[in-house]
């Protein structure tokens, strides 16, 4: 017998007799009810908690925003324009090492929580690149961002490589006390567009 | 002699991995309860997450519906878990990745082992993972030649501290800052020695440290919180970045599972992305989370392989009343809260899966008999079951998993059995119970049994008779018939 037969049949015959399993109440809420603006407020107040900074701009104002907040070599996912920066070219990960900054779009965001989520659409690029560089500036569009977690994940494609960023890097491990920065860009800085 | 039925559940074996405890919890408890230093570092940080986690949770109005939701999805998993794993397994291969399953732990380690073999390389990058620990992967590398180097801040020190992971969140919750940067500065090469003992220096420590691994890593091990069966998408949650840069920079990267984090739908996640972050770190969510589905070109390792774990997690099901230990999302909320792991620490219990939620799911994983002294490493206060997620209700099995300890143990050498035979022989007479009754009052000044029954009287005070019996007393107000 196979491993994978005989794991399935000790399931089986574990489980014994079937029973209808138990439904599962969906009570918890699902949307949010907060209008646009204190919803960005909220998104802001929670990255800002995690030591994210952000930026809020008119959204013709977004290339020029972006453009202060870069520093040393830029690099960019091939469907983001930014003057100056290099475009992502299936660089190996010693080479991304040699960026300061990476700036992406993002596919959607969470108030509630203060996450930004990256799904690999050509604004974002693949995983790697928002990752190596020390700095990454994101720009999220208000359209884009959501008040609650079920909303959250109703926006996102599972099929596509999801990352879910809640500010900088950080650790807990040295008596449970939050630092901020360990492998992860070091420096998240969020571009808020919104008029 | 015992014999083998093919398809019945079956324990976790002995001899490898990591859940088989060398001492029983009383003896390895009266050690750890020495070591002073240990006791304080516990203390402050378990008192530290507690009053993170209550204030996150405080945040939630719908938290109560949440851990409902929680519990009976994965209750409604467990009941079809057979079928969960099948349409997984096949919506990983439809998208590129290759699944194997494993009987026990020494089965994983040999997948896993050749595996690696077959990439060419002899070390591999690991995120955090329960379940590589439980079967004791690194060792097995180790002895194949091929060397593991943990990436997560608190695994790190505790592989460079040689030491054992003593908490399921924070596996170096038993070292402070002062003894980590001692650590740091034995055995990591490079480390500056000016290196103080402030959090942040230290996480840079690690971070230059482990920078070169990420860069070159070829293959990477990791573990997951949760599989989605209906998209086939590995789920894992981290704070630091090195699971990002596990799951992200490699060529291959291989996931090791136990079968019981399958969830049926990608909308479950909204459920555990809400309760595992807020009971486990204190956080309203991880700094990261990352969500692969098979393999993705162009994007991340181009070779993935699922090894989907039993190692006694069938026997767990088998037990209709501890099944719900198998809804465990490993978040480690009932180790903060726990009266009994805060004064002991981790390693008391002897298996990677320590603090309430180790009580019951180790001695279930391995049988009863092999850690038949876990499910006793409480006093059943119940705080561990208030504070799970997915309210798992702790204390009744443990009742349920002593009442299994006794009954596998000969009457010859059961306690109980022998308490109870003597209870049964006194209380069949009215004469004998009468004695025994006013000998009883005779013992009020007692504060300890003589043995041997001073094991039950050690940690609990005798209960002081009353001045009078109730057949005393009903003698004296109505009288002799």
């Amino acid at each position: 017998m196979s491993a994978r037969d005989e794991v399935l049949a000790r399931i089986r015959s574990a489980l014994g007799p079937s029973s209808a399993p138990p439904d599962v109440p969906r009570s918890y809420s699902h949307t949010g009810s907060l209008s646009s603006e204190p919803l960005l407020d909220l998104l802001t107040e929670r990255l800002v908690d995690y030591k994210a900074t952000v930026h809020r701009c008119e959204p013709s104002a977004v290339a020029a925003t972006v453009a202060s907040l870069v520093d040393g070599r830029v690099l960019v996912p091939p469907s983001f324009s930014l003057p100056g920066a290099t475009v992502d070219a299936a660089f190996s990960p010693v080479e991304l090492d040699s960026f300061d900054t990476v700036v992406t779009a993002c596919a959607a965001a969470c108030a509630q929580t203060g996450t930004i989520v990256l799904d690999g659409s050509p604004d974002q690029g693949r995983r790697a690149i928002s990752l190596v560089p020390d700095r990454h500036v994101c720009v999220v569009r208000a359209d884009q961002v959501v008040e609650t977690v079920p909303e959250l994940l109703a926006r996102l494609d599972p099929t596509r490589p999801l990352t879910f960023i809640s500010g900088p890097s950080a650790t807990s491990d040295i008596e449970l006390q939050r630092v901020e920065g360990v492998h992860g860009p070091r420096t998240l800085i969020v571009v808020l567009a919104a008029l | 002699m015992t014999e083998t039925f093919l398809g019945l559940p079956v324990v976790a074996p002995r001899g490898t991995g990591a859940l088989h405890a060398t001492d029983s919890f009383p003896k390895a408890a009266a050690v750890a309860l020495t070591n002073e230093q240990l006791r304080r570092n516990l203390g402050h940080a378990t008192s530290t997450i507690r009053a993170k986690r209550a204030a996150v949770v405080g945040e939630v109005p719908d938290w109560e519906s949440l851990r409902r939701a929680g519990e009976a999805i994965k209750a409604s998993t467990m009941a079809s878990l057979d079928a969960q794993l099948l349409l997984l397994e096949q919506r990983v291969t439809e998208r590129g990745g290759v699944v194997h399953w494993a009987r026990d732990a020494a089965e994983a380690n040999q997948i896993v082992t050749e595996l690696v073999r077959a990439t060419g390389v002899d070390e591999v990058v690991k995120v955090k993972s329960m379940a590589t620990q439980e079967i004791g992967l690194n060792e097995a590398l180790a002895e194949a030649g091929i060397q593991a180097w943990e990436t997560d801040l608190a695994e790190l020190i505790v592989q460079l501290g040689h030491d054992k992971p003593s908490h399921i969140l924070v596996p170096a919750i038993h070292r402070n800052r002062t003894e980590i940067r001692d650590i740091f500065l034995r055995s990591m090469s490079g480390a500056s020695p000016d290196l103080t003992d402030e959090p942040r220096q230290l996480a840079m420590a690690a971070r230059a440290y482990l920078r070169r691994k990420f860069l070159s890593a070829r293959v990477a091990v990791s573990g997951a919180n949760f599989a989605v069966a209906e998209t086939g998408t590995l789920v894992v949650l981290e704070s630091e970045g090195n699971g990002r840069m596990c799951l992200t920079l490699p060529q291959t990267l291989i996931t090791v599972m136990g079968i019981e984090k399958v969830v049926p739908t990608f909308a479950d996640l909204e459920v555990f992305l809400q309760l595992l972050p807020r009971s486990s770190t204190g956080e309203r969510m991880n700094p990261y989370t990352s969500m692969w589905t098979g393999v993705t070109p162009g994007d991340g390792p181009q070779e993935f392989h699922l090894v989907l774990l039993d190692n006694g997690r069938t026997a767990v099901l088998g037990d209709e009343i501890g099944r719900p230990a198998l809804h465990c999302i490993r978040c480690s909320a009932c180790l903060n809260v726990c009266p009994v792991y805060e004064r002991t620490g981790g390693h008391a219990y002897g298996s990677v899966y320590p603090g309430p939620i180790g009580a019951i799911l180790t001695p279930m994983l391995t049988g009863v008999s092999e850690n038949p002294s876990l499910p006793y490493a409480s006093t059943l206060c119940g705080a561990c079951y208030e504070v799970c997620p997915v309210r798992i209700d702790i204390p009744s099995i443990l009742v349920h998993l002593r009442s299994r300890a006794v009954a596998a143990m000969p009457p010859a050498q059961s306690p109980e059995a022998a308490a109870m035979a003597a209870a049964s022989y006194v209380m069949r007479s009215p004469r004998r119970f009468g004695f025994a009754a006013r000998r009883y009052r005779l013992l009020r000044r007692l504060r300890r049994l003589p043995p041997p029954l001073s094991g039950w009287t050690r940690s609990r005070d005798l209960p002081a008779p009353p001045p009078e019996t109730f057949r005393d007393w009903w003698h004296r107000t109505r009288g002799p018939r």
